[in-house]
Parts: structure tokens; C-alpha cells; sequence
């Protein structure tokens, strides 16, 4: 007998359906994504903790001011475009995710193209900032003699300056800002490479027809939800490190 | 086996609307990422003056702060869709989350409590703080990289 408070108020865990309206690969992934972000939050916050305990950190508007094929002083202007591209590449998965739902083949590859590019044009981006800013050597008055260091896990040449020799040299920094800074882009970047290698395994899957064949595009939505959150951890990266 | 049955988004988000409200959150996006950076900037144009205030920087990065959040919230909530599903769901991700909030703060307040033992050795002398030569950047040009 059916009663009139089963039909007035569904029970979602009676069996039968998903409780929470999605499939379990889907539900899944977004533990996966909320556990990563515990990871990264993790990153962040001792990097604030330690940021916190030190009278001085690096002044980010003097470390990350280069762009490639310039000497000009940019502040900001690298960092930037590299948000953009992250952006831009979150909005080509999501259409990507969206021409799956209207079942759209060529749809799909289009822009799961564009966003592989996009992730590989980050990439590229990361390579140069990281080998410019380890190559690159600045002056540092190292227990009274000078030396030329640069950025690196061991050597922080952007601590504050004093003056020798009737000019202004900088002094060692605190050490742990190369550990924090290339360990979380790093770790960052890695997600960002192993969204790449997905989305290029998403491609080729749907080239070859298989979620044509299989009737949904629920793979392509999993993939999208994993770089979105890429996209979504830079937000704070770029928070932490390059603004505030 | 697919039995479990899916109904993720509702028909009409299939449309050209869905690809409309896609778009709009990336110009927010892109807007809000704007206006960041022209904190960012401004941040940094105080700081070449003779005596940048530091509530005035500490306040213009809590609103890159805000900001941040509410860019946080258009990728969850657009991009990944968690606006479309269910409650139950989306309670099952924010309430662990919440947990951030008192990690934040604790976390940062120990930071700060680090900073002062060390710098008065755990309470045993008093704190004198010396005063940094403030460095702008013409100053700083001779560096060659």
C-alpha cells in the first residue's frame, strides 16, 4: 500500500536511485576533489602559519616581474596572463562538457582541443617563470662578501637591503619562501600536467567514437570537474603568492 | 546495473541559455581577475611612495581576499555545476569544508604567536623593533639580472 507521505516526501535513500542525483564516478570525484583540496589547503595555510612567524617575507612585486623577451620592470603583468589562460581553459572544458550533454561529437573534440592547449600554454609558462627565476643571479651581501644567488629551495636573495660599498645590496631572505613557492606551483603544475595527460586520453576516447557509442559523455564531465578545480586551486595560489 | 538512475541538469540547461550563463561567468571571471590586478598594482604604486600606510594595503587586500572568494564561488557553482545539484550533495562537501575557516585562523594566530617568541625569546626580553630603511624601487634599479 502506498502511503501518502511516500509520495509527498521522496525517500532518497530507499534504494533504487542515487540519493544525491549523480552517478557514482561523479560523486566520487568530488570526494577526490574535496580531499585534494584539504592537500592544498594544508600547503597554504603552513606556508601563511610560517609567512606569519617571520618578521620579513619576500616582496613579491619585485621577485615576479619579468616577462619573457623584456627587461622592463612589469609587476604582475606575467602572473597575469598566466591566469588568463588558466581561465580561458576552464571556459573551453566547460563548453566542452556542455556540447557532450547535447551528445555533439565534433563539439566535444573542439573543444576539448582547445582546453589540452590551453593547460600545455600554462605549462610553458610555468617552465619559463621557474627557469628565470632559478638562472637569473641578483647580487646578495652574504656575510660581508658579495655573491650573485638565485631563487632556488636553498638561496633567497630577497631579503632586506643595506648598504656597502656606498650602494644598496640586498641580504639573504627567509629560505623558506623558495620551498613554499616551488613547492606549491610544482604541485600545482603537476595537477595542471595530469589534467593535460586526462584530457588528452578524454580526446583520443572521443575520437575514437567510444562515448558516442556508450551513450553519454559522463567521462568528459568527470575530467572537466578535475580541471575546474585546477582552475580553482590557482585562484587561491595566485592569492597567496603573487598578490597578497 | 543502470538501474541507479542520473537526471544531472534539466533539459532546458541544454540549450543556448546554458552556454550563455557559461559565458557570463567568465566575464566575471575575467572582470573580477581584472580588478585584482589593479589592486595588485595599486598595492604596489603605494608602496613606491615615501610612507605607504599599512592599513591602507592591508585593506585593499582583504577586498583581493573577497574577491578571490567570490571567484571561487562563480568556478564551483558555473563551471562545475555544483549549483545544479542536489542539497544533500553539496552539504556533504561544504560542511567538511567549513573546517578551513578554523584552520585559517588558527593556524595564522599561531604564526603571529611564533613571530612574538621569537622575537622577545619566548617573553624574556622585550620586543625593539628596528626600523627597515624603506627601499623603493628606483633605489633598488642597479639590479641586473
Amino acid at each position: 500500500m502506498e502511503t501518502a507521505l511516500a509520495r509527498t516526501k521522496p525517500d532518497l535513500w530507499s534504494g533504487g536511485k542515487s540519493p544525491f542525483n549523480v552517478s557514482y564516478g561523479k560523486l566520487m570525484m568530488w570526494y577526490f576533489l574535496m580531499s585534494d583540496s584539504f592537500t592544498f589547503g594544508a600547503f597554504l595555510i603552513s606556508y601563511g602559519s610560517i609567512r606569519f612567524s617571520l618578521n620579513r617575507w619576500v616582496d613579491h612585486n619585485y621577485v615576479f616581474n619579468k616577462f619573457p623577451f623584456t627587461e622592463a620592470n612589469l609587476p604582475l603583468a606575467f602572473v597575469s596572463l598566466m591566469t588568463f589562460i588558466l581561465i580561458f581553459s576552464s571556459v573551453t572544458m566547460v563548453l566542452a562538457v556542455h556540447e557532450g550533454h547535447r551528445m555533439n561529437q565534433k563539439g566535444v573534440e573542439k573543444w576539448m582541443v582547445l582546453t589540452i592547449l590551453g593547460g600545455l600554454a600554462f605549462l610553458g609558462c610555468q617552465a619559463w617563470e621557474w627557469t628565470h627565476l632559478i638562472t637569473s643571479q641578483h647580487k646578495v651581501l652574504v656575510d660581508g662578501t658579495i655573491q650573485y644567488w638565485g631563487t632556488t629551495t636553498s638561496h633567497n636573495p630577497w631579503g632586506p637591503h643595506v648598504m656597502y660599498n656606498g650602494e644598496l645590496v640586498a641580504t639573504p631572505g627567509p629560505v623558506a619562501f623558495g620551498g613554499y613557492f616551488f613547492g606549491i606551483t610544482g604541485f600545482h603544475g603537476f595537477h595542471v600536467f595530469s589534467g593535460v595527460v586526462i584530457n588528452t586520453v578524454m580526446l583520443i576516447k572521443t575520437r575514437l567514437g567510444h562515448f558516442q557509442k556508450r551513450g553519454h559523455y559522463e567521462m568528459i564531465e568527470k575530467a572537466g570537474l578535475y580541471w575546474h578545480f585546477v582552475d580553482l586551486v590557482w585562484v587561491f595560489v595566485f592569492l597567496c603568492f603573487y598578490l597578497i | 546495473m543502470s538501474a541507479v538512475t542520473t537526471t544531472h541538469l534539466a533539459e532546458d540547461s541544454h540549450g543556448a541559455a546554458q552556454v550563455k550563463r557559461i559565458w557570463k561567468a567568465f566575464w566575471i571571471l575575467l572582470i573580477l581577475t581584472v580588478i585584482e590586478l589593479a589592486l595588485g598594482l595599486t598595492v604596489y604604486y603605494i608602496d613606491l611612495g615615501p610612507d605607504p600606510s599599512k592599513a591602507i594595503v592591508l585593506g585593499i587586500k582583504g577586498v583581493i581576499c573577497i574577491l578571490t572568494l567570490a571567484k571561487a564561488f562563480y568556478i564551483l557553482s558555473i563551471f562545475m555545476h555544483l549549483a545544479d545539484e542536489i542539497r544533500n550533495l553539496v552539504m556533504t562537501l561544504a560542511m567538511p569544508a567549513l573546517i578551513f575557516i578554523w584552520f585559517i585562523f588558527v593556524f595564522i594566530f599561531d604564526g603571529n604567536s611564533f613571530r612574538n617568541l621569537r622575537n622577545t625569546d619566548a617573553g624574556s626580553r622585550k620586543y625593539i623593533k628596528q626600523e627597515q630603511p624603506h627601499i623603493t624601487p628606483a633605489m633598488k634599479e642597479g639590479e641586473k639580472n
